[in-house]
């Protein structure tokens, strides 16, 4: 029987604007993956120790507030740090198009803009948990 | 069924569903089988008298500026003024948010409205190692006396009215507005605006809360009581249904747990010794101005009907004006899409619509870009024009209540209060909002309804124009605002100076003594106020708090 795909969801930084987090964690969890969502206002560091811990396979980081350019690669390079590097980070929130190939170039494998379907977020989650382990 | 009882308009409305409906159905059905609003209301094919035939007028609507106040809060409402035209804004450091503010005055904005950045609304200077890269982001970083000097430079506090959206560190940008003003020569008396003030929602909603719930609410009835001693035209609370309905609430629910948490202030401040008649006419309120215009209008409506005969029934307020429900409102910003942002101008002219025909007393409309960053000039001030063609150009101004007396309006009014009467009864039963939120009831059905929207904008059950619906091929977004490194860096160096360059005796004594008051029972905001007349931070004020206090977490 093939393990569940595991999803921590993760709002880092200090924005309280977590619907779109929580939207996406029920609808993850309605595809049959487990979810598990750190609630707002979550520290890079406090993040990656959660990933570590609960041996998720992804990770989802949601920001609204603009300092996405700063907080989605410090996850990616303290779960590097913890040598948790298959852990996949992906994201979504107010990101403007500009910022995606920076955040790509950092680690971070995918970002949803405003307006994403969810189901567009579960394919691509299936897709790459397919990719990371046939 | 008394409603049904040999009213004139029965045989004839008996007649057309039998007669024409019937064949129209016939040949073309209908778009689709039920219509629902945001709130899963039903909205009928037609109304009539019929649907009207419970309502007294006297008892349930009566006249512009009379209790219950369905009509507005006012005799001659927007005939004798325009609603406030106030633009939220706030961005980098104060120096350029204050070029912004001059900018907004200058194009005709009426009233001011101050974004603040995180770190500000969250207690944190802005050197603060959990501040890093928040600084100026969402909004202006304040950590000193300093940069509220600067934000209202060349601004006369006397004659511009000023609302502040902060809630946990309230107390202290009140005290910091004070002493700005005080420093131009205005005396606290004179000083008019809005502090937001309303913790209850941070915790439901919104995110930016400090201390535990008990604490807060201590913080927030002191303002009460120092506002209505020193600041009597200052509103010293907006009890917010706006961030409830952002979050996904619908607009029944936004009504309903706006006014919860409302009762939920009263009871507070009754119980720290408050004449309920001496306070209640400065509480105020800030609404959504949402998409399906009907039931927003009708919402607005409800929402004044049933706090008037809240503060009747419940507080026996005697007052006319301590049952009045004064709001401002903002356009959806969850309904802004990244498709077609020029699309988004369209929206924000109905919503705003909406909630003139609903009679706002202020209003802040949306830019087009704010899908994926703060306004730039040119985008905030389409959005202030929108406001001036709906004033100046469409007439809706010039009739109070234009939509009062409409079948379709004043049914949904009734259905609205019905309903948000509901889930106030559900939140009694489980001792007010303050345990329906430490129960985490509200924020499990506002994420019920978000997930019910966006599952049905998937399904295309609901439309949204250019994002499943519509589309085109997106070419790059114009020009957006952004907000460069250097702004955290100058902020850095001036809180850095501002710290070397005052008596630190006196910046810390105050603070002890916030520390000891905290302990206490007295009022702290007079502590607050000494403490940044003594330049103490925001920060360190906060953390004064915070050791006192504690910090709530999220269960």
């Amino acid at each position: 029987m093939q393990r569940k795909i595991r999803v921590l969801i993760a709002k880092p930084g200090l924005d309280g604007h977590d619907r779109g987090a929580k939207v996406v964690a029920r609808a993850l969890r309605d595809a049959g993956m487990e979810v598990i969502y750190t609630g707002i206002r979550q520290t890079p560091e406090a993040i990656a120790s959660a990933a570590v811990q609960e041996g998720v396979d992804f990770v989802g980081l949601s920001s609204l507030s603009g300092a996405h350019n700063h907080l989605f690669p410090r996850v990616v390079s303290l779960l590097r740090k913890l040598g948790a590097r298959e852990v996949q980070v992906f994201g979504g929130g107010v990101i403007p198009a500009a910022d995606v190939p920076r955040l790509k170039k950092a680690g971070v494998r995918e970002i949803f803009p405003p307006g994403t379907s969810t189901q567009d977020i579960v394919g691509w989650l299936l897709r790459a948990a397919r990719k990371a382990r046939p | 069924m008394a409603k049904a009882r040999k009213h004139p308009a029965l045989s004839g409305l008996q007649e057309w569903e039998r007669g024409p409906l019937k064949a129209s159905l016939a040949r073309l059905p209908e778009r689709r089988q039920s219509f629902a609003t945001s709130s899963g209301l039903e909205p009928r094919r037609l109304y009539t008298p019929l649907d009207l035939a419970g309502l007294d007028y006297a008892r349930d609507l009566g006249f512009p500026g009379q209790p219950p106040f369905t009509r507005g809060v006012q005799p001659t409402m927007y005939r004798g003024r325009f609603w406030t035209m106030r633009q939220y804004a706030g961005f980098a450091t104060a120096a350029e948010t204050n070029r912004r503010y001059r900018y907004l005055l200058k194009h005709g904005q009426t009233g001011l409205s101050v974004a603040f950045d995180l770190p500000t609304q969250i207690g944190y200077d802005s050197d603060h190692a959990l501040a890093l890269s928040e600084v100026g982001k969402v909004g202006v970083a304040v950590s000193t006396l300093a940069d509220a000097k600067t934000l209202f430079s060349g601004i006369p506090l006397d004659r511009v009215s000023t609302s502040m959206t902060i809630n946990a560190t309230a107390a202290v940008l009140l005290a910091m507005y004070v002493a700005v003003a005080e420093g131009q020569g205005v005396a606290p008396a004179a000083l008019q605006g809005t502090i937001q003030n309303d913790v209850l929602k941070e915790y439901a909603a919104r995110g930016t809360y400090i201390y535990p719930p008990a604490q807060s609410i201590r913080l927030t009835t002191d303002l009460f009581y120092f506002c209505r001693k020193h600041l009597p035209r200052f509103n010293p609370i907006s009890i917010s249904g706006y961030h409830i309905r952002e979050a996904g609430a619908t607009a029944v629910q936004e009504v309903a747990f706006t006014l919860a948490n409302g009762i939920a202030y009263v009871e507070a401040a009754l119980a720290a010794g408050l004449d309920v008649d001496g306070f209640a006419s400065r509480l105020s309120f800030f609404f959504n101005a949402h998409s399906h215009l009907v039931e927003e209008v009708a919402k607005f409506r409800a929402a004044r009907r049933l706090w008037a005969r809240i503060m009747a029934e419940r507080f026996r307020a005697k007052r006319p004006e301590s049952l009045m429900l004064r709001f401002h409102a903002q356009t959806a910003g969850s309904m802004l899409t990244a498709a077609q942002p020029d699309n988004n101008v369209v929206r924000v002219a109905y919503q705003a619509l909406a909630a003139v025909l609903g009679g706002a007393q202020s209003l802040h409309t949306n830019s087009r870009d704010e899908a994926l960053s703060l306004p730039t000039e040119e985008s905030a001030r389409l959005a202030l024009r929108t406001q001036q063609i709906l004033a100046y150009e469409t007439g809706v101004a010039d009739t109070v209540d234009p939509l009062g007396g409409s079948y379709a309006v004043e049914a949904l009014t009734d259905e609205i209060e019905d309903q948000a009467r509901g889930y106030l009864k559900r939140i009694d039963a489980m001792g007010g909002a303050v345990k329906a939120i430490e129960a985490g009831y509200m924020q499990s059905e506002i994420a019920q309804s978000a997930y019910r929207w966006q599952k049905e904008v998937e399904r295309r059950e609901r439309v949204v124009v250019g994002v499943n619906e519509f589309q085109v091929p997106e070419p790059a977004p114009r020009r957006l605002l952004r907000i460069q490194g250097s702004v955290e860096s100058r902020q850095k160096a001036g809180l850095r100076a501002f710290r070397a360059s005052r008596p630190q005796g006196r910046a810390r004594g105050a603070l002890d003594a916030l520390k000891k008051g905290a302990q206490g029972r007295e009022n702290l905001v007079p502590l607050i106020l000494a403490a940044v007349k003594a330049r103490a931070t925001l920060g360190e004020v906060s953390d004064a708090l915070r050791e006192v206090f504690g910090e709530h977490k999220e269960r």
